[in-house]
């Protein structure tokens, strides 16, 4: 099997066009709330604005690493290699967080 | 390499253009994963050393509050939201563009793919542009910024800010250069399914850089 007839067999489990519009709608409406929610001061004052932020990141985050870059159709190898390095490096972060004093317990 | 053909033309075949490895997947596609691993843990000491400093500047100016130097002059909050929301809208559209550059070649001559949504070369080239845009929103910024007082030397805000978004920002041009050279691949001799799996590995790097942009805006733009 070469390559080419590799990659056009694995080219089918892409989404369509359509879904690609839908994605695309849905990070320009959860980017549009990001932003209304940066100018409402009650909003901005409450406990839940940053979780809530962090939230909807996250939500964007891993709705274009598995609908764009096809990590939800890709093979597992491929998942492995971003999904481990990105656990390391947000462990990393919490981490220093922590040492530096940014995030405190109790 | 792996899956080898049983004839011997075949293996000829194969070694002149495939690159398997023993998995069975492309080396290609493997090395990109495995680089973009690195680059989420490069993105992320750059993030941890500007959360770890957000807060701790002794001088202004600061990214959403005004502050009053000791001589009585007066700094607004400097960081500009219309500005940044503009070009986080581009940079997720380039996304949009990106992949529907890669849907065109991989399907290019099948129904449905005729017209403005097979044409790999006006996707690649919108998507350029779109990154283009972005550069220059960015541009801007750290322009209107060094104006208003900022540099990377003022404070560490302006450090940790201008080294992080800096290497966003270097890695979004080195990828409206990679996509250049494919668009120029494409209008030398065109770009078909058997070229699938180069703009396969540009767009992941593209999408790669569109996520990096989603944890900076709401970790420096967004959180006061």
């Amino acid at each position: 099997m070469s390559s080419d007839r590799a990659h056009a067999d694995h080219a089918h489990e892409h989404p369509t066009w359509k879904q690609y519009k839908w994605v695309a709608l849905w990070l320009t409406l959860i980017t549009i709330v990001e932003v209304w929610a940066y100018y409402i001061p009650s909003l901005v004052a409450s406990k839940g604005f940053v979780p809530a932020l962090l939230a909807m990141s996250a939500i964007k985050f891993s709705i274009v690493v598995l609908f764009y870059m096809h990590l939800k159709y890709d093979h597992k190898l491929f998942k492995a290699l971003f999904v481990g390095p990105l656990f390391i490096a947000a462990c990393t972060l919490v981490a220093f967080l922590f040492l530096f004093g940014n995030v405190r317990i109790g | 390499m792996a899956s080898a053909p049983a004839t011997a033309s075949g293996a000829h075949e194969a070694h002149e253009h495939t690159h398997y490895t023993t998995t069975g997947l492309d080396n290609r596609k493997i090395a990109i994963w495995a680089f973009i691993g690195s680059e989420c843990m490069l993105f992320a000491s750059l993030i941890s050393t500007y959360l770890v400093y957000k807060g701790r500047s002794l001088v202004g100016p600061l990214p959403h509050e005004a502050w009053t130097s000791p001589a009585g002059q007066v700094f607004k909050p400097i960081l500009n939201m219309p500005v940044t929301t503009a070009s986080t809208f581009v940079l997720l559209m380039s996304s949009l563009t990106m992949v529907l550059a890669l849907a065109a070649v991989e399907n290019k001559g099948k129904p449905g793919y005729e017209g403005l949504l097979g044409s790999s070369k006006t996707w690649l080239l919108a998507t350029a542009l779109l990154g283009a845009a972005f550069l220059g929103f960015q541009a801007y910024e750290f322009t209107s910024f060094v104006h208003e007082g900022l540099t990377i030397r003022t404070n560490l805000f302006g450090t940790s800010f201008f080294t992080l978004t800096g290497f966003h920002g270097t890695h979004v041009a080195v990828g409206v250069l990679w996509l250049m050279s494919l668009l120029f691949i494409d209008l030398k001799r065109g770009l078909g399914p058997k070229d699938a799996i180069i703009v396969d590995i540009s767009a992941l790097y593209w999408h790669f850089v569109d996520v990096v942009w989603i944890a900076i805006f709401t970790l420096v733009y967004l959180i006061k």
